[in-house]
């Protein structure tokens, strides 16, 4: 087989199991469909006629109470931060700090209140402007899009309020920008994307606020203050900055409050709350939690506040900020009023007619919308709308009744009770709308889902047939015929006998499926066995098993570990079952019954136990999930920069530098020992001096960056400077090497002693002189050159030479330094402690190739040696899958290391492609090392091949010369047959795709068939989306590492070539 | 093959799963307050404690590998000792894999070190008594084709089935039911103990069904 068609296969490949994910996720992940209906003044939701005739002028559906209104959001603003507790005697750093809406709610109890306000989920801001405007739910597909806002396309509070020809004035967070395109009449925006960056965003605000207020040019002003988010983001909410940032909010309401005219309503609302590490996406109990204070200069609530603070959900502002600014209701709003701020001054009775038009104002505005939505979509249940129907028409026939005993303001005492009735009904309705519609608004598509996944299924499929074609044999009739035509039978006889003791009906269907599904398991039971692959077979069996039950999906960080701990012991367990460990029994040995180890053994068992000691080491980097609550994240995971104590902070510093150097000194002896570092190229040179330069670069950047924020003083400037110079050093670097590996991936030094006379014509190999040379230095070459070297041996004479130093690994040097370079960017990617995890992860693979070797070369000497199998395939993923948790990640939103996106780009992004690959790059850190890395499991026993002859020579001296020359050829066995070589890579990577394949097929399938599980949002979904993304990043890697061989092939090609013209 | 033989296997096999059972049963009428699942610790020495003092009573009366020599008495003491060491030592080691496997490292010490001696009861006992404080006699038996006697397949297929048994108890423990048998170790020592009991059934009727494959070396 050719270089060309296996990539191209391969792509071919990802591109089938690309298809399948994207078809699938089509079907899954629909969003809501919007309605591109808005409300008018002049629809016709009647309001009763002695209102209308009332309505003061400005006012649409009801009338305007406030001509004004000052919105306030105070980014991830938790209620905690904003309840006020006087007796509490040393508060944390984020409570107690907003005086100043204690002092107006006790001061003013009918002008001021402050409510719990519930968010829903997806607590991202995006989504919750959304939801604060249109009054309607944001699915879940909008989180992904968070990094482009787009432009809302359905009715919105800001639409209603341009409309009806208000002044909306905004200042803040950018994101409004994207969503309201030219909707504002002024627009102060400020970059909100860096969260890092505390202050930029508020005191922009704080330089405008009050000169625009005061001016008057407004009716409507939005003022969206991010610092208090970005501190959280930054350092948590108990830090004594958030301290500084809370106080300073404080200090902006004061002033603000006495800006504020007699006919403004003030509201300060949060979007969403925050975790205690200070994240928010999701939806626990601490994210959606936020605050809402709501305050007019005129007395607005009928009666003082409750004891403890009314929840009211986020969409209820949407009609309530509607109604008493008297614009309509945006169409596509489920909130429901919030009365109380309704009750004006007058007594009870007329307190309670207010409420009850209102109420019926807005239970119209739903009605129409659910009637229209449901014209346009299927998924709100029938019988529930219905129902919804029922109590909506019932109701409003309860409130005519009622309004034609009712003259004018004047009620009779005995229809009282009746009005506040007839308001719970209208409640009773309106929640039951919003419940009914949060419960259906994950609409999916179930042909598409289906479709993908059979795509994804027949993908696998065809990864393993493709991969195991080679392995066809004349057993295959026999094993994949006369078994199954034998359980078959077999299985439907054992149903029918239980049927018969059972005295059930016998249904023909059951009893064809049973015997189908018996026939299918003696037809894999026979094949496997044949095969020899129960083993790792059963192990991805139980990996994909787990990913159908939350509880495993959640505990999969601690899952993978054991299961990879289990495959490799299975292995050894096997190979001793099998007798291989053991010596082949002499005749002494029989007599005594005892069987005797082979020397590896010992080798091997220690490599077993280094792996374990790995694997449990990197439980320690785990990052934790809101569903186990007595988690507590690794103190690994946590900048330096956040360690107060200095002597750690140093020492942890230094300990990641030596790290680093002891990184680049194993590689470099690694390549000296092979002989790879000999060579003058510039990719040599390069991996002899831009390494330490690369782990220079990034140990200042290390340095910069964990020193305290405000402990430089003048040096600020420059330490700005340098946080962003020395990443872009290392990309640059990095990317530098990453071409002279593209270009000349040839590692080898040739050394040619040969006479310069023609008397030579042919090239031949001979062994360097000294016994140091060829302890450290291989000399490979070409089998010809070995004949011509027979004929120069017999002939007894001269030591003339070619000596190929580093020839025998030239394909796994060049991948090991790729994978360095790799490394060093992940980590750089990574806070500064995460590289314990990542010298952990370069350990767990050298074990594992080495287990690998040692199980396939030393102790099976018959197995194939161009055939990867299949446990080293699935224990290189089980690894790959286990440092995706130990480099401190969970496949759920709030766990993503969004900081990735700011190593070496200290301002905003003007695009998004970049953020997003470095956090990609992050997030998919250890499937881009192990996919790169594969192709090291079909190279690894080759280049090892070398130190086992070795030490068989040194048992044996006796040897002959020659032979040991033969025994030497190392990958350059590879060479000698490209035809196998290229199909041992081609069979390699299906084997690892059919893994990944099965591993995302697995979560495909229980994100299908748990669809409507309680759990799908906050597990299966996260978990699909982050299994197909690794997916894509994965077989693209794959795809690059053995590009990469092929790429060295070509070069050791043409090498040769030119060495046969020289 | 001696079919008496066999018979006296599934004998003591069925003892032994009685042991068990009784470790279970008894305990409640002479000791307050003791259940399986509230006092597992106590439960998972009385259980050690019963199958351990069984196995060195049926090894004693059974004699399942006769030497023909007469040992002296300071050499059967040596080898008691050797035998302590050796279970000791197993217990270590299980200890350390469970570990290594996930168990908590400082925490709950006494759970973990208490489960690896009931796994090593299970298996390593077993071994010291029928084979003595001998590995390379361990490693004979447990190979493909390494089995001497129908007492050395009883031993590996219990040895086997108790650490699959423990292994697959450990499957449980992440779900979110809430079970007091979730807790560590109680669902592995669970685990272990049913795969021993069913190892101890499955080997005596594994033996008599492959009675005609298996045929023993000859020492």
């Amino acid at each position: 087989m050719q270089r060309w068609p296996v990539v191209l296969f391969l792509a071919w490949v990802c591109f089938l199991f690309f298809a399948g994910i994207g078809l699938f996720m089509s079907g899954f992940l629909l969003t809501r469909i919007e309605l591109a209906s808005s409300s008018s003044c002049s629809d016709p939701l009647v309001p009763p006629p002695w209102e209308r005739q009332s309505l003061p002028p400005g006012s649409c559906w009801a009338p305007q109470r406030f001509s004004k209104a000052v919105l306030v959001i105070i980014d991830a603003l938790h209620f905690e931060f904003a309840r006020f507790d006087p007796a509490k005697t040393s508060p944390l750093p984020y409570e107690n700090k907003l005086g100043v809406l204690h002092q107006l709610a006790t001061a003013q109890p009918r002008h001021a209140r402050l409510y719990r306000f519930r968010a829903d989920p997806p607590t991202a801001t995006m989504q919750r402007i959304k939801g604060l405007t249109t009054g309607s739910l944001p699915t879940f597909i909008d989180v992904g899009s968070n990094f482009a806002s787009y432009a809302i396309q359905e009715d919105n509070l800001l639409a209603q309020l341009v409309q009806n020809g208000r002044r909306v004035v905004f200042m803040g967070d950018d994101t409004w920008e994207g969503l309201f395109p030219k909707k504002f009449f002024r627009s102060y925006f400020f970059p909100s994307f860096n969260v890092k960056d505390l202050h930029t965003v508020d005191d922009g605000i704080l330089q405008h606020l009050y000169p625009t207020v005061d001016s008057g040019e407004w009716d409507v002003l939005i003022a969206h203050f991010l610092g208090v988010d970005h501190c959280g983001h930054k350092h948590g909410p108990d830090h004594p900055e958030m301290a500084k940032k809370l106080t300073q909010m404080n200090e902006m309401l004061r002033s603000l409050v006495d800006h504020l005219g007699n006919d403004t309503l003030l509201l300060v609302a949060g979007d969403h709350g925050m975790t205690e590490t200070g994240d928010h996406g999701g939806d626990s109990e601490k994210e959606v939690n936020a605050a809402l204070f709501v305050y007019s200069r005129t007395p607005l609530f009928g009666s003082g506040p409750p004891e403890e603070p009314e929840t009211i959900p986020q969409v209820n502002l949407v009609p309530t900020v509607a109604l008493l600014l008297g614009v309509p209701i945006p169409y596509s709003n489920i909130g429901e009023v919030m009365a109380d701020m309704f009750a004006g001054d007058g007594d009870t009775v007329s307190a309670a007619l207010q409420q009850l038009s209102v109420y019926h104002i807005n239970a119209k505005q739903v009605d129409r919308f659910l009637q229209s939505y449901s014209l346009v979509a299927q998924d709100l249940p029938a019988e529930q709308l219905q129902h919804l129907q029922e109590l909506f028409s019932s109701a409003v026939e309860e409130h005519t009744q009622l309004l034609t005993q009712v003259q004018g303001t004047m009620v009779p005492p005995e229809l009282e009770p009746r009005l506040g009735s007839l308001i719970s009904r209208f409640q009773h309705y309106l929640r039951e709308a919003r419940a009914v519609c949060t419960q259906s608004w994950a609409r999916f598509h179930p042909p598409r889902m289906v479709g993908g996944c059979i795509l994804i299924a027949s993908s696998c499929l065809l990864c393993y047939m493709a991969s195991e074609l080679a392995m066809s044999s004349q057993s295959f009739c026999h094993s994949c015929l006369l078994y199954p035509l034998f359980w078959g039978p077999v299985g439907a006889a054992v149903l029918w006998l239980v049927h018969v003791f059972t005295q059930e009906g016998l249904d023909l269907l059951l009893v064809s499926s049973w015997a189908a599904a018996v026939s299918q398991l003696g037809f894999f039971w026979h094949w496997w066995a044949w095969l020899g692959l129960a083993f790792p077979m059963g192990i991805l069996f139980f990996r994909c098993g787990a990913m159908f039950s939350d509880s495993f999906v959640v505990a999969e960080a601690r899952v993978t570990p054991f299961l990879l701990a289990s495959l490799v012991m299975l292995l050894v367990g096997k190979l001793h079952w099998d007798g291989r460990l053991t010596v082949p029994e002499g005749p002494k040995q029989q007599l005594l019954g005892f069987s005797s180890y082979r020397r590896e053994i010992w080798y091997l068992l220690c490599l077993v136990a280094m792996l374990l000691v790995c694997v449990r080491l990197s439980s320690f980097f785990h990052q934790c999930r809101e569903e186990i609550p007595q988690c507590r994240p690794s103190v690994f995971l946590s900048p330096l920069a956040s360690l107060r104590n200095t002597r750690a902070k140093n020492l942890f510093y230094l300990l990641c530098v030596a790290l680093l150097a002891g990184l680049v000194y194993a590689v470099q002896s690694w390549l000296r020992h092979y002989g790879n570092l000999n060579s003058s190229g510039p990719l040599v040179l390069f991996v002899r001096w831009g390494f330490p330069l690369v782990v220079l670069c990034i140990a200042c950047y290390w340095a910069v960056a964990s020193s305290a924020d405000d402990s430089l003083g003048k040096l600020q400037e420059l330490v700005q400077v340098a946080v962003v110079v020395f990443p872009r050093a290392v990309y640059g670097l990095a990317s530098v090497g990453l071409l002279l590996l593209l270009c000349n991936p040839m590692t080898v030094f040739a050394k040619d002693t040969r006479e310069s006379a023609g008397s030579i014509v042919t090239p031949y190999l001979g062994v360097p002189g000294s016994e140091v040379d060829f302890l450290h230095v291989i000399p490979q070459i070409y089998k010809r050159m070995q004949e011509s070297q027979k004929s120069w041996l017999e002939r007894g004479s001269c030591r003339a030479t070619i000596a190929a130093y580093g020839l025998g690994s030239v394909y796994s040097a060049a991948l090991v330094i790729a994978l360095t370079l790799l490394g060093f960017l992940l980590m750089l990617l990574h806070s500064e402690r995460l590289s314990f995890a990542f010298l952990l992860l370069f350990v767990e693979a050298f074990v594992l190739l080495h287990i690998h070797t040692l199980t396939l070369i030393a102790l099976i000497p018959v197995g194939e040696p161009f055939s990867v199998p299949w446990y080293a395939v699935i224990s290189w993923l089980l690894a790959a899958s286990q440092f995706f948790y130990s480099t401190g990640h969970q496949p759920i939103f709030p766990a993503i290391h969004w900081n990735a996106a700011f190593v070496g780009f200290h301002l905003d992004h003007n695009t998004n492609l970049l953020p997003a690959v470095l956090v990609g790059a992050n997030t998919f850190a250890s499937h881009i090392l192990f996919a790169v890395g594969c192709p090291l499991l079909l190279l690894w026993p080759f280049v090892c091949e070398m130190s086992n002859s070795q030490r068989k020579k040194l048992k044996k001296e006796s040897r002959e010369e020659l032979q040991e020359v033969e025994e030497h050829m190392m990958e350059m066995r590879l060479r000698e047959s490209p035809e196998e070589f290229s199909t041992a890579l081609l069979r390699l990577g299906l084997k690892y795709l059919f893994v990944l394949g099965a591993q995302l097929l697995a979560c495909v399938c229980a994100a299908m068939i748990l669809r409507r599980h309680l759990m799908v949002w906050k597990v299966f979904a996260p978990k699909f989306l982050f299994e197909s993304l690794g997916f894509v990043v994965s077989s693209i890697c794959l795809l690059l590492g053995i590009s990469l061989v092929m790429r060295v092939d070509c070069a050791v090609s043409s090498w040769f070539s030119q060495l046969q013209l020289r | 093959m001696r079919e008496a033989e066999v018979r006296r296997l599934l004998g003591a096999n069925l003892l032994r799963a009685l042991a068990v059972i009784l470790s279970a049963l008894l305990p409640p009428f002479l000791l307050d307050g003791f259940s399986l699942l509230g006092t597992h610790l106590t439960w998972i020495c009385v259980c050690s404690l019963c199958v351990a003092t069984l196995n060195i009573v049926l090894h004693l009366v059974l004699k399942p590998n006769q030497s023909p020599k007469r040992r002296s008495f300071a050499h059967k003491i040596s080898r008691f000792l050797k035998c302590c060491i050796y279970f000791f030592m197993s217990c270590i080691l299980f200890h350390a894999i469970i570990v290594l496997y996930g168990a908590p490292l400082i925490e709950l010490v006494t759970e973990t070190f208490l489960f690896a001696v009931l796994l090593s009861t299970f298996t390593t006992l077993q071994c010291l008594c029928l084979l003595g404080p001998n590995i390379q006699a361990w490693i004979r038996v447990f190979s493909k084709n390494g089995a001497m006697s129908i007492w050395e397949s009883s031993l590996q297929i219990t040895s086997m089935c108790s650490i699959l048994g423990a292994w697959f108890g450990a499957f449980p423990i992440p779900l979110d039911w809430d079970r007091p048998w979730q807790v560590w170790p109680i669902s592995c020592s669970l685990g272990a103990t049913f795969g021993y009991m069913a190892g101890l059934i499955i080997a005596p009727l594994w033996i008599h069904w492959n009675r005609k494959q298996l045929t023993y070396k000859s020492r």
